[in-house]
């Protein structure tokens, strides 16, 4: 699993100007990864995508991230001119988002945004980077490389796009992959697919994974551990394998509230919010 | 009134469980109110238009001469100075008098035009967007045959047919400003005509006569509003053009715009003549400039109620 | 049992693609039937076509004993109404909530406004200092409540569903479910849901159809798709889909 730590997160915060005051998105996160697939779970206002943006640098400008701890393979991300976050950015740490009708640049074929990613952070020529970007188009399983290779991302399906947009990611062969939703905007039985592929070139590579989502189940079966996010802070870190004991109720209310096939409950439970939860 | 007072005013505006409608409608009002104000500008350009307001509410006890009767014999192109402030003309009127009263005509000219312009605009771009099709295509094209004219060409077009008078000049500008409208409601009416909750109305049964004027140009009048208010200046300024032409206000009129092109004669010796209502147009039609940003700041409804 | 909703051979062709081809299905009153497919199956249009929304190019449709043509007239409206999926654009952004309820009472000439507005907001379980409040002033599943109240306030008897739970957070879709369970049960509604998802619709639905790119795949009853007795291969892969991710690396 784990062997050294990849990312080191401590007490990490992130804040928000707005007309009426200030926003708290992240309010004191802290966990570690390794080599390992981290889930971050949570509904919408829990706070895991700024906190994924924050470790990317991603955060708007306005607001402001602080941290006691934010460092990737020793490196304190939050020291570092924005020139050298810039070089780890899609070189070594990378993130996929949710839309690949939003996140793809509409006006590039496909081909011409992996070659840009790759040249950008390594000297290679257009032919080697051709051939590179072929190569991970193969890897993610698109049939006809070459073909898609030219084609704009509107041209493609969901499934496609996404799959590229994984190629994109992992072209420069990072060693940490944060992937923000990044099946939720798929049909059921293409998310199946996208995953197994992720699941396989994160294996094969060695990579870290950070999967952020809504959904716990899927999270609790991809990934090795699971942090559950509650209004800005982490009510519980625990082992994906061992969910069915979590102890905070905010995780248990979340397991149940569910329909789920084949177990049918009338009322479903419903999620009693308790204050001190985001205290 | 107290600090407690205000202070619950306020609880009560941004309340957000609004008892009435009222209620919930000036919290509305007060919150586009703040963003509003928080812009120094914009609040400089409602203090102009409101100086405006006043001094064409109150010309009778603000002109200390009459603004159409001058004294020949004594007091022709007099500088500026104790007793006449921005001096006289060449009919020895005083300036400062004629320019208060001028406050008047024009705001007759911005108001009317903007009042016949605006609904035309409105009602032919919502119909247009929603009902699409044949009525789109015919609707559009009268508001293009409209478009491809200069403005001020057409214009004098019209007040050339209609003759001069500062009322066929307020007719002309407005059958020249309503197209623009038109296209702005159209375009809104095509963003929300598709919507989920126009969609919802349709499937109550309500009239497309309905649907169209109690949903969509509700929908379309911030828009319309930021843009009637920057056209001001433009109208203001195409009034003037038409009375420098000799076409729109007719003398013995203090419009302002009539004042330039008697003013031109003398502009080299007697430069007040002219420069005085010039820069009165210039404050004005900046107010509304200034009060038009702040408005779309303040209302654009793509930035949001947050 | 008399069908509620009857459709024969509907064909819904949009410009020159055929969004529906020949679907034929049967609700019968007070039941609860789901259509569950992914995007491009013609769910959503066959909402559409049955409240006129869409062009339809051949095919019956018949609603409570009557046959509808292409247009729909203002007594279909007070039977049959439809929440939609997306909480966040089937509100007016200009209009309170109370406003929002009193439109369809003042488009159907009803009076005694005041207490069914009220009534309306009670039981989706909204109190009163909602009703003056804008839609952005609204949670997503607050605004799913008031587009639930709205639907319910002219007293239909069929309710079409357009996925009205897949834009909500988990613990907030379990909610407006429980609700829309609630209505049904108190008004004997008949309930035509739209899904992708198959736990939602065999939770709610009795019997569904299962549909791929325009045309029905199979009918069945939520038992028998529990119990994995299906025909289709399509159907299949769908609920296996449905049960989650297993890892092999």
């Amino acid at each position: 699993m784990s062997g050294d730590t990849l990312l080191d997160v401590d007490d990490l915060r992130v804040t928000f100007p707005t007309r009426t005051g200030l926003v708290q998105a992240v309010r004191g996160v802290s966990f570690s990864l390794g080599r390992e697939r981290l889930g971050i779970v949570g509904e919408s206002g829990s706070g895991k995508s700024q906190t994924g943006r924050a470790i990317m640098g991603l955060t708007p400008p306005q607001a402001e991230v602080s941290a006691k701890k934010l460092a990737f393979d020793g490196i304190d991300l939050l020291s570092i001119s924005p020139r050298e976050r810039r070089a780890l950015r899609g070189n070594r740490i990378a993130m996929i988002l949710q839309d690949p009708k939003y996140s793809l640049d509409p006006v590039m074929t496909i081909g011409r945004q992996i070659v840009e990613t790759l040249r950008t952070h390594e000297k290679v020529s257009k032919a080697e980077a051709r051939e590179r970007a072929l190569a991970m188009l193969q890897a993610v399983q698109i049939r006809d490389p070459a073909r898609v290779f030219d084609l704009y991302p509107h041209e493609v399906s969901g499934g496609m796009g996404q799959r590229a947009m994984i190629a994109m990611m992992l072209v420069t062969g990072p060693e940490l992959m944060i992937a923000d939703e990044p099946t939720s905007a798929l049909d059921v039985t293409v998310q199946l697919d996208v995953l197994k592929i992720l699941d396989k070139l994160v294996a094969e590579r060695g990579m870290g994974l950070i999967f952020i989502s809504h959904d716990l189940r899927l999270v609790s079966s991809f990934c090795d551990r699971v942090v559950v996010m509650y209004a800005g802070k982490v009510v519980e870190q625990i082992k994906a394998s061992e969910l069915r004991d979590a102890q905070h109720p905010y995780t248990r209310g979340l397991l149940n509230c569910m329909p789920r096939i084949g177990f049918e409950r009338h009322p479903l439970p419903v999620l009693d919010r308790k204050p001190e939860w985001a205290a | 009134m107290s600090a407690e007072i205000i202070q619950s005013r306020r609880e009560w505006l941004l309340s957000d469980r609004p008892a009435s409608r009222l209620q919930a409608r000036l919290g509305r009002a007060y919150v586009a109110w703040r963003r509003f104000s928080a812009n120094r500008l914009a609040l400089v350009g409602m203090l102009i238009i409101i100086a405006l307001l006043v001094v064409a509410a109150f010309a009778d006890v603000l002109a200390p001469y009459s603004p159409t009767i001058g004294d020949l014999k004594n007091a022709r192109l007099l500088p500026p100075g104790a007793a006449h402030w921005f001096g006289t003309d060449d009919l020895g009127r005083d300036i400062y008098s004629r320019i208060v009263y001028g406050a008047r005509w024009t705001l007759y000219v911005v108001i009317l035009v903007a009042v016949i312009a605006a609904p035309i605009g409105l009602l032919v771009g919502t119909v247009a967007g929603y009902a699409s099709g044949w009525t789109d295509t015919i609707l559009m094209r009268i508001t293009d045959i409209f478009l491809a004219f200069p403005k001020l060409v057409l214009a004098l077009a019209f007040v050339a047919a209609l003759g001069p008078g500062i009322e066929n000049a307020v007719l002309a500008i407005a059958i020249t400003s309503w197209p623009p409208y038109a296209r702005i409601a159209r375009a809104e009416t095509l963003t929300v005509r598709n919507s989920d909750y126009i969609k919802a109305v349709q499937l109550m049964g309500a009239s497309p006569f309905r649907i169209v004027l109690r949903h969509i140009m509700p929908l379309c009048i911030s828009s319309l509003i930021i843009r009637v208010t920057l056209d001001m200046a433009g109208i203001i300024l195409t009034a003037a053009g038409l009375g420098f032409l000799g076409l729109g206000a007719q003398p013995p009129l203090p419009e302002w715009g009539a004042m330039i092109a008697s003013g031109r004669r003398f502009i080299l010796d007697q430069w007040w003549v002219a420069a005085a209502p010039g820069a009165a147009i210039l404050i004005v039609s900046l107010g509304f400039n200034l009060l038009g940003d702040g408005l779309r700041d303040a209302l654009d409804p793509r930035s949001g109620d947050q | 049992m008399t069908a509620a909703i009857t459709l024969e051979g509907l064909e819904v062709v949009f410009d020159r693609f055929r969004a529906l081809k020949g679907v034929s299905l049967e609700v019968r009153e007070g039941e609860s039937y789901g259509l569950v497919g992914e995007s491009g199956s013609g769910k959503s249009t066959l909402l559409r076509a049955i409240t006129g929304l869409a062009p339809v190019a051949s095919g019956k449709i018949t609603v409570n004993g009557k046959t509808l043509g292409k247009t729909r007239d203002k007594a279909f409206y007070r039977e049959v109404q439809m929440v939609f999926q997306d909480p966040y654009g089937s509100l007016h952004p200009r209009q309170t909530v109370d406003r929002l309820l009193q439109e369809p009472l003042a488009i159907h000439g009803i009076a005694d406004g005041e207490k069914r507005i009220q009534r309306a907001l009670d039981e989706v379980g909204l109190g009163i200092g909602f009703r003056f409040r804008y839609a952005h002033q609204l949670s997503g599943g607050q605004r799913q409540r008031v587009a639930i109240a709205r639907a319910l306030i002219l007293e239909p008897s069929v309710l079409l569903l357009d996925e009205p739970t897949s834009a909500l957070d988990a613990s907030v879709q379990a909610e407006v479910l429980n609700l829309l369970e609630e209505v049904r049960r108190r008004r004997k509604l008949t309930f035509l849901m739209v899904s992708h998802d198959l736990a939602i619709v065999t939770h709610m639905c009795e019997r569904l159809m299962v549909m791929q790119n325009g045309e029905a795949v199979e009918t069945l009853t939520a038992s028998q798709l529990i119990g994995h007795r299906v025909s289709e291969d399509y159907t299949r892969n769908l609920l296996r889909a449905s049960e989650g991710f297993v890892r092999t690396a």
